[in-house]
């Protein structure tokens, strides 16, 4: 029995399955106030997972308008906050939008399908903004890397992202994979994508134009993907319908790649007036996202969306979260060109409905109103909370903790504390996962991990590109969430300053516990304040984002993770800065200062400490810094950069000369500790390589912008026999205190993952 | 006139771009087919890309080899015309029985993507004529289901008869039957090769440019075939 909007007029007392859905009493009651009638079993659907946390923003929009009114003035800002993902102009016309989404409940369900979709959903908000996606990246985080659940959900995780990616046709570039004890029963599945278009290729989620078009085009639409709607189904609209729906979506990656091609056709032959991707909360988020931004009024016939299932309802159906799927706005003279561009690539499509400008969302099930409400309402203005939030008590204890108080290795266990490091989880080699990934396809790929940042040549022709970094130390975010926010925006900024491109804008991926946790949502506002604040000093805007809550075992939440990436561009991808160096003489400098910093740091993470003060952050400090490697790649002046962070200065020159296969001479300053200077995480350093030719030039450079710079080291290749290695072999000598042969520190490196993965 | 070669596109080809990038570098010109075209455009070659063609649905390029274009291309290929199919390709290939054996799923159940040492053993087919023998080459590999495997007689006759291309050095990145990651027919106008040698034709992008000598190879067989 379909519930109509006539027979929800004329039965008010009818009770509603509301809570389930997971709607507020008062919730209810407003939505109740807006149809001046109880909303009919459809209109109850689509404003209950309109109304979620994950579609509306409901708790952290009065955090996230910072982003907004603290944004820096930027030139290249081509389209903001709100859309489906930010753009950015790189120069010579090109467009570039890039976006990063969290797929983390899903994936700890179903771990495959989880992070298969999550790649699916967030490569069609790139397509839907007009342009080509080019390439994905993927911050992970999980459990104790060697917890038995971890063994499930990684080998799943990994294989879903590559499974779908590399079916896709793109390149996985980078991204990150992390392990922590928080992440045990909430692993964190993000998913980031860019895509590049010309400037007239643009294209918004809108439904412009009376009498145009709405098309549905791609996978069919099946019981796939739907949570709450499996309540209604089961126990008040239809007993016999299908039962219990499985809520992690299933993807097929070969639907998507020619749902791009389809799409990119119909939009560069002018064919498309809006268009808008399907994700979560499906057609109702899509028709009424469409609509309240355009002339303000839809009509769907909602039985015309052709289905997996026949026996779907229509509640189901507007909510079915199946994937592939995109609507766009079609002029009625252009429909038959659409859909003969459809049919070439053997997608399905069918026109569900029309514009109007009567400022409602009219649908229709077989000749029956079933829902009739004006779409912003569905569709921008959910409710909007002010959670309380206040400092956790526990808070200065945990900072008073400093990593001071853990005994320290003497001179001669430092080669043991590096080879432990290197072989612990989070730093050692993630082949084992990045070698599932296809890193080539396109063509276009300069730089991919284990390389600071993924670059990706955009035209072929001028050779102009993007890079793209990831990052967040969960850690210094749970020990000051307003600094650790801060740190992982300057990481990912040095870590594209490093490869020489020019940090652009900024996207983020804010995962953390449930809002309604007072200490989650302090650390989460103050998050969000110290990543403003830090996008204003750097002068990068925020251009999209998502946030994930609600991450956590019982009540005990993640580590706060606010993932951030920062997409830079490059005039000349030819010229980019890779991390392994060059011949025999060229000069290891170590830029920026280090001091006595261990909070939070890999070094006291393997030893089962966490607790005091992150790093100290300059930002000014961190500008000056990018800009010198900037202009250093720009005027030819270093050969190699890498950013020193995790695991500290030891780390960084190890992946370096394991990514050159050639052996250096390093010393340690006589005036700082040696520990200090080889395993601590202060912010705001790099290790760069410099030709002789070049060493004056680069060091007055740094003296001018006030940047110290040190000499550590120098490039040698035949340090072998002198340090009692086989003659040939490559070494890294540490100073007077140990040499180690590259072979070792690779096999400590390199055997971690496999051992518990393979 | 440069010699033209097709690069065919099927539902789900993802290396055709880079195969035409590789094919123009090399100085041919790179012309688009249509899988659902039976027309092959006068072109001199064909290039099967690279990519998951339906989705690898029932199995690895079974599909594909029914499209329109591909009854063309058979029929081409028994001609002599020079046919190179990579990864993907190399499949359809197997199932349209222009080559012998099949590709089956890596023998560690892993989608692997690596840069692959291979040596060439033939350097008298279409693709391979401008290696010399015994070269050592590095290309990127990146396939889930490239295990080469054939029943026992075949492989000794493709041994015998020289028609292994190019076998892995150092790793067999996925089980194949005695290193085989390239093979070619009687003929040796058609090959398949599971590496890509289009993701190796420039330096900034790819681990070598030693991919570019299977595509110059074909344009200078070409070249000798119109000579004589």
């Amino acid at each position: 029995m379909i519930d109509t909007v006539d027979q929800a007029a004329r039965t008010p007392e009818v009770e509603q399955p509301y809570l389930e859905l997971g709607l507020k009493t008062e919730e209810y009651e407003r939505i109740r106030e807006i149809l001046g009638r109880r909303p009919t079993s459809s209109e109850l659907a689509m404003y209950s997972v309109m109304w979620s946390e994950h579609c509306s923003y409901k708790s952290s929009k009065v955090h996230l308008r910072q982003f907004g009114e603290k944004a820096p003035p930027s030139d290249a800002l081509l389209v903001g906050i709100g859309e489906n993902a930010g753009v950015v102009d790189i120069g010579d016309g090109w467009a570039v939008t890039f976006k990063v989404e969290s797929h983390n409940h899903p994936s700890y369900v179903e771990p495959y399908q989880g992070a298969a979709t999550g790649v699916g959903g967030i490569v069609r908000d790139i397509l839907s903004m007009g342009a080509r996606p080019l390439a994905v990246m993927d911050p992970l985080r999980f459990g104790p890397a060697d917890a038995a659940d971890t063994k499930r959900v990684l080998p799943g995780v990994i294989a879903g992202v590559g499974g779908y990616g590399n079916c896709l046709g793109l390149p996985n570039i980078g991204g990150e994979v992390v392990f922590d004890e928080s992440y045990a029963g909430n692993p964190l599945v993000n998913a980031l994508c860019v895509g590049a278009m010309r400037h007239e290729d643009i294209h918004l989620a809108s439904a412009k134009g009376v009498g145009n078009l709405v098309v549905l085009y791609g996978a069919r639409t099946g019981g796939d993907g739907i949570g709450g709607v499996s309540v209604l189904a089961s126990e008040t609209f239809d007993d016999e319908g299908p039962a219990k729906r499985p809520s992690v979506q299933v993807g097929d990656p070969f639907m998507e790649k020619l749902l791009i091609e389809a799409t990119l056709e119909v939009l560069h032959a002018g064919l498309v007036e809006g268009i808008q991707d399907l994700g979560g909360a499906g057609i109702s988020c899509a028709t009424s996202e469409l609509a309240s931004n355009g002339d303000g009024g839809m009509h769907v016939w909602l039985d015309r969306v052709l289905l997996r299932d026949p026996t779907l309802s229509p509640e189901e159906i507007l909510m079915s979260e199946s994937q592939e799927r995109m609507c766009a706005i079609v002029r009625p003279d252009k429909i038959d060109d659409f859909l003969s561009h459809c049919r070439k690539w053997d997608v399905e499509a069918v026109v569900i409905g029309e514009v109007n400008d009567s400022g409602r969302l009219t649908i229709d099930w077989h000749g029956e109103r079933i829902a009739d409400a004006p779409p912003r309402t569905v569709a921008h203005e959910g409710p909007v909370y002010e959670r309380p939030f206040h400092r956790p008590p526990w808070q200065d204890a945990l900072q008073a903790n400093e990593a001071t108080t853990i005994d320290r290795p003497g001179p001669k266990e430092f080669l043991n504390t590096l080879l432990e490091l290197l072989a612990s989880a989070n730093l050692a080699d993630k082949s084992w996962v990045t070698d599932q990934y296809d890193r080539y396809v396109r063509g276009n790929t300069v730089l991919s991990q284990p390389e600071d940042s993924g670059m990706i040549r955009v035209d072929e022709e001028t050779g102009r590109g993007v890079a793209i970094a990831t990052d967040c130390n969960g850690r210094f975010a749970k020990l000051d969430p307003y600094a650790g926010a801060q740190l992982a925006l300057a990481e990912s900024y040095r870590n594209v300053c490093v490869t020489g491109a020019v940090p652009l804008a900024v996207t983020n991926c804010l995962n953390f516990g449930s809002p309604e946790d007072p200490e989650v949502m302090w650390q989460f506002a103050e998050a969000v304040r110290g990543l403003a604040d830090a996008c204003a000093a750097l002068g990068i805007p925020v251009t999209g984002g998502n946030v994930s809550f609600y991450n956590q075992t019982g009540d005990t939440a993640i580590l706060p993770t606010p993932v951030v990436g920062v997409l830079g561009v490059i005039d000349d991808v030819d010229r980019r800065t890779p991390m392994s160096w060059g011949p025999d003489g060229e000069l290891i400098y170590l830029l920026g200062d280090t001091r006595d910093e261990f909070s939070g740091s890999e070094w006291a993470h393997i030893r089962g400490h966490l607790g005091g003060h992150p790093p100290s952050l300059d930002l000014e400090r961190e500008k000056v810094l990018g800009e010198i490697l900037v202009a250093a790649s720009r005027d030819g002046m270093i050969t190699a950069a890498h950013d020193v962070s995790d695991g500290g200065f030891a780390i960084a020159v190890v992946e370096m000369a394991l990514r050159s296969r050639v052996g250096a001479r390093l010393w340690l300053p006589d005036d700082v500790d040696p520990f200090v200077q080889l395993f601590a995480e202060s912010a705001g350093r790099a290790v760069v390589v410099i030709p002789r030719s070049e060493e004056l030039r680069f060091t007055e450079m740094c003296a001018a912008r006030g940047v110290p710079a040190f000499r550590v080291g120098v490039v040698d290749s035949g340090l072998g026999a002198d340090t009692g290695h086989a003659d040939g072999s490559q070494v890294l000598q540490f100073g007077e205190f140990f040499t180690v042969s590259l072979d070792r520190l690779r096999d400590a490196n390199s055997a971690t993952l496999p051992a518990l993965f393979s | 006139m440069s010699a033209r070669i097709g690069v065919v596109t099927f539902p789900g080809s993802l290396d055709e771009a880079d195969a035409a990038r590789a094919v123009t570098i090399a100085g041919g010109e790179a012309v688009s087919l249509w899988h659902g075209d039976d027309d092959v455009k006068n072109v001199d070659a064909v290039l099967l890309p690279g990519g998951f063609s339906y989705g690898d649905y029932l199995r690895c390029g079974a599909i594909a080899r029914f499209a329109p274009v591909m009854d063309t291309i058979i029929d081409a290929a028994h001609r002599g015309m020079p046919v190179f199919g990579i990864c993907n390709g190399f499949q359809i290939l197997c199932e349209t029985h222009l080559l012998p054996g099949a590709l089956t799923r890596n023998d560690h159940l892993h989608f692997v993507c690596r840069d692959q040492k291979l040596r060439i053993e033939n350097t008298a087919s279409a693709w391979t004529r401008d290696f010399t023998p015994g070269q050592e080459i590095v290309i990127p590999l990146k396939n889930g289901e490239g295990g080469y495997v054939a029943d026992e007689d075949t492989l000794d006759r493709l041994e015998g008869d020289g028609r292994v291309i190019a076998r892995y050095l150092d790793v067999n990145p996925n089980g194949s039957r005695r290193d085989i990651a390239g093979i070619t027919n009687e003929r040796g106008n058609v090959v398949g090769l599971m590496p890509h040698p289009e993701h190796a034709v420039e330096s900034l992008t790819g681990p070598s440019t030693d991919g570019l000598i299977f595509f110059a190879s074909a344009l200078s067989s070409l070249m000798a075939g119109a000579g004589q």
